[in-house]
């Protein structure tokens, strides 16, 4: 495992070879493996090793990026000269901000403590253990007589940034992931969790949740399709919602292409939504500082469903203060979100966390309190339709259920959804706690279930 | 890189694999973006590292490593071995490979201009150019334009006695403009969205593709788009341009066809596909116009799926897979060709990097071009109402590939044979065999252009792979349009 001391080691070989005004490294990699399960079977099962370096250097102006994972001296002064080459070619760019220094100072203001984050058990996992319990979630689908997919990963990896003027940001930190497809002979089930300490997934409880809904949605029936009160787990909440958080950087409101253009500060959602920015949350994950080395802050996005607040980069947060926008999108300050420099997104959040409400209500609670309406696993194949109105396209899949006088009642076919990301959030009549959840369209977040008033069906499939 | 091939290879022997292959890659890429007038991104990669693939006790197993030294070598070839003997816990049956004659062969993408040899100037200048020319146009208020250029060189040794050397390059550009105003964001792209036109070529194709020449096209149709008429709801005969056929191509047939897909080794992420193994040969998937194949040889064109050898070694091959509207083929490997009665890979096994476990991916799936001479605009001078669209903006489908919606950037209606107006938000949706069973006409060859798709994700962990796709414009008739913003 590549360490911070070897990493500055080989930021002083890098620093050896350049020219330029100043010079960035980034530290990346690690080692993972992921054990992948089909037809009762494992059919793919890999491991690998892999670390690199990106050196950025900048001359006046002038910047670039190289990357090479080979570290003997001829790969690093080569590396080093890809990246100057870039750079000193190139037009002085006026908006470029020298190197950060002492990075715990950006934005001005303490930085949350975060957890560790590595944990020895999962960085130890063998392929032996993860084909025992991949063994386990075999015998629950063949005792209910189900065919399973899936996977079981582990990964231990690292972050780094070091600079020119004494920035040196480390990160370590392990993950795992569980994630489980059920597949009965006309329906299917499905769940997933992950976590950096594998010791908290449970990969029976989550086979048998998948598998009970695979059972349970047996034989689905065909609905129209239409507005419905819908129950949206976890997993489908953040596939969802994920859409909408690249609108919150700063830069995407000055290119323009944000819907949050002329909306911060208006009430687009209901006023039972708050969302965070929080890497230090402890259901959280990822590095505690962003591509330049500035460490993250707390950021209240939405505020009782006013949108409050943008993040920035450094760049960012400059050209937003010089802007015609300056007055309209509220507290402009340096937040620890950009991107590895030079890029043309700027930043985001990427540690979401929804607020949780005082009565919080659990998915079998959501279920009893609804007439009439769907409960959905999982969505799928989720893409923009309309970027400022935030329609969204996409698929339910592995689980969806008809819900009649408080219970469930059977499954259902499929359905294409189009929906309004404003209109969905202004709508949301319930929500659960909010919990880590992982899906496949989005990143991982902390969200609850939602139960959501006339979501937009406009097909129903075959299946 | 044969002799540290070969360190794997008699490693994993020694440690009980019963089949095993190297493959040693050595990448490079440069990307290169402006936005607004300004170079958005610039940076070059570099990367190399071996992936060892085996079988023991009858099951896969595959370690990859950065570290080409002698003992990380054998330490990765080694941990392939563990792994593929910790698989074989899980195990309904040991694997067998369709059999393959091992080769010993060269092969390279031919390409006219290397394009490292082009300079970092003067391909920013380009970008800048075509920048400066989309922004002339009052009412645009973003342009990005983006070159990217990939070489990947390959070295595949099997214990079989496969000893294969490959070179390709890919070469991608492309820009976009956008217009904000009131409540609305509008786009054009060119040559195609996300990233423009991609192909295995050289600095060539950036040369072919009259970039700076349409710039300020595309920027005012940007712009005439927020005036536009909304795309109306209901049911309409559409051209689709060759580029958005080439998606739907991709979608639902490209996917479908898959056979990892078909046998359910991709449930839990990518999905299954409704081509089930008894609809080979007796499903009518189009109308007689259909003519799909799936051919990764050079003579089919400089597509993302162009290859001299897939990466367990076969040979590139073409795969009739809609001939005449009847299904007719699945994208295959060594390990799957046994399930539709093959005695040999249809050579699709790929992988995005050494660090990658190679699986079934499309290669270059394109529909053959009409025998009878039809040009873009005779096809739109012969339809008497209906719908043109051209670019696509977003793309779904479902996880067993048949229920589909795609938006496109820009429409215009079409009647008696002329385009009368401009639409905005234009829509289509379907279910995959009745939309090409739908198709009634398209363009010869002329109009065929090979469209590279080049981020096709699948795969655990996720795997990023380009594939090509042949087609001109074609007509569908009585297509479900605009569904996309109803209700909303």
């Amino acid at each position: 495992m590549l360490n911070k001391e070897t990493a500055g080691d080989i930021f002083d070989r890098i620093i050896k070879h350049s020219t330029a005004d100043e010079i960035e490294v980034l530290f990346y990699g690690g080692k993972s493996a992921l054990t992948r399960f089909a037809n009762n079977t494992i059919h793919q099962n890999v491991a690998e090793r892999n670390y690199g370096v990106s050196v950025r250097t900048a001359f006046g102006g002038k910047t670039a990026r190289a990357t090479t994972n080979k570290f003997d001296d001829e790969s690093l002064r080569r590396v080093v000269q890809a990246s100057e080459n870039l750079a000193r070619v190139q037009h002085p760019d006026g908006d470029l901000l020298p190197l950060p220094g002492n990075a715990a100072l950006e934005g001005g203001r303490a930085t949350p403590a975060t957890p560790s984050r590595h944990f020895e058990q999962t960085a130890a996992m063998t392929p032996e253990q993860r084909a025992d319990a991949v063994k386990e979630i075999v015998g629950v689908a063949s005792r209910h007589r189900l065919t399973t997919a899936g996977i079981f990963s582990t990964a231990e990896s690292i972050e780094g940034v070091f600079n020119s003027r004494g920035l040196a940001q480390w990160h370590t930190q392990t993950s795992s992931d569980i994630s489980i497809t059920m597949l009965a002979g006309d329906s299917s089930g499905w769940q997933k969790a992950n976590s950096p300490d594998v010791a908290q997934l449970d990969a029976v409880k989550l086979s048998e949740t998948a598998a009970a809904k695979a059972l349970r949605s047996a034989n689905p029936r065909e609905i129209q399709p239409g507005k419905y009160t819908v129950i949206l787990e976890p997993a489908a909440v953040l596939d969802i919602v994920g859409f909408m958080f690249f609108d919150f950087g700063g830069l995407s409101v000055l290119d323009q292409r944000s819907f949050l253009n002329n909306r911060v500060g208006t009430k687009l959602f209901g006023e039972n939504i708050n969302i965070w920015d929080d890497v230090a949350h402890p259901q959280q994950s990822g590095a505690p500082f962003d591509g330049e080395g500035v460490r993250r802050q707390r950021v209240q996005l939405v505020e009782n469903g006013v949108v409050k607040r943008l993040v920035y980069a450094r760049a960012t947060a400059e050209k937003m203060k010089q802007s015609e926008h300056k007055n309209k999108v509220g507290l402009i300050e340096v937040t620890g979100h950009g991107f590895p420099v030079p890029n043309e997104m700027g930043e985001a959040p990427v540690n979401i966390v929804f607020g949780t409400p005082p009565q919080s209500n659990t998915v079998e609670e959501m279920v009893t309190g609804t007439e009439r309406g769907i409960l959905v696993t999982r969505l799928w194949y989720i893409r923009e339709v309309d970027p400022y109105e935030k329609i969204l396209t996409g698929m339910t899949r592995d689980g969806t259920f008809l819900i009649e006088k408080g219970k469930i009642a059977e499954g259902l076919l499929n359905f294409r959804f189009n929906q309004s990301l404003i209109h969905m959030l202004s709508n949301v009549e319930e929500l659960g706690t909010a919990v880590r959840a992982s899906g496949e369209e989005s990143f991982d977040m902390v969200v609850p279930a939602m139960k959501v008033r006339e979501f937009n069906f406009t097909e129903v499939t075959k299946f | 890189m044969k002799d540290i091939a070969g360190w794997a290879l008699n490693t994993a022997s020694l440690r009980g694999a019963s089949y095993s292959d190297a493959r040693i890659g050595d990448e490079r890429s440069r990307a290169l973006s402006t936005k607004n007038g300004k170079v958005g991104s610039a940076s070059d990669s570099e990367s190399r590292g071996i992936g060892v693939r085996v079988i023991a006790d009858g099951a896969w197993g595959y370690a990859a490593s950065d570290d080409l030294n002698r003992d990380a070598v054998q330490d990765t070839a080694a941990r392939a071995v563990e792994i593929a003997k910790a698989s074989s816990r899980v195990k309904q049956h040991d694997i067998q490979l369709a059999p393959e004659a091992p080769v010993t062969a060269e092969w390279a993408t031919p390409i006219q201009i290397d394009p490292f040899t082009t300079s970092v100037e003067q391909n920013i200048d380009l970008l800048l150019k075509i920048d400066s020319e989309v922004r002339s146009v009052a009412g645009v208020t973003l342009a990005e334009a983006n070159m990217n250029f990939h070489r990947e060189e390959q070295w595949f040794v099997s214990s079989e006695g496969a000893n294969i050397h490959q070179t390709k390059y890919t070469t991608g550009v492309g820009y976009a403009a956008y217009a904000f105003a009131g409540s609305e964001i509008q786009k054009r792209s060119y040559p195609n969205s996300y990233g423009g036109q991609w192909q295995n070529k050289g600095y060539e194709l950036v040369a072919e593709l009259k970039l700076v020449e349409n710039a300020r096209r595309v920027g005012e149709e940007a712009v005439a788009l927020l005036k536009a008429e909304q795309c109306p709801e209901g049911v309409f005969n559409i051209i689709l341009d060759g580029s958005q056929l080439g998606l739907q191509i991709h979608e639902s047939v490209g996917h479908p066809i898959e056979l990892d897909r078909v046998l359910g080794m991709e449930a839990n992420f990518a999905g299954t596909s409704f081509l089930t193994l008894e609809k080979l040969r007796k499903l009518r998937y189009g109308s007689d116009l259909v003519n799909i194949v799936a051919d990764a040889r050079q003579e089919h064109g400089p597509g993302l799926g162009t290859f001299g050898f897939d990466d367990e070694g076969v040979p590139a091959q073409c795969t009739p897979i809609i001939t005449h509207g009847l299904f007719t083929g699945y994208l295959s490997s060594r390990e799957t060709a046994h399930t539709i009665g093959a005695n040999r890979s249809g050579g699709t096994l790929r992988a995005e990097s050494w660090n990658r476990l190679p699986i079934i991916r499309m290669t270059n799936i394109s529909v053959l071009p009409g025998d009878k001479p039809l040009t873009r605009e005779q096809l739109i001078a012969s339809t008497e109402s209906g719908i043109y669209m051209e670019t696509n903006r977003s793309w779904s489908i479902d996880d067993k590939r048949y229920n589909f919606q795609f938006g496109c950037e820009a429409g215009w209606e079409i009647r008696n044979g002329k385009r009368i107006r401009m639409l905005k938000n234009s829509s289509y949706s379907g279910i995959t065999t009745e939309f090409w069973s739908s198709m009634d006409a398209i363009c010869s060859r002329e109009e065929w252009v090979l469209w590279g798709t080049p981020h096709c994700g699948k795969g655990q962990p996720q795997q990023v792979m380009g594939t090509g796709h042949g087609a001109s414009p074609a007509r569908f008739r009585n297509v479900k349009v605009g569904s996309a913003y109803k209700g909303n």
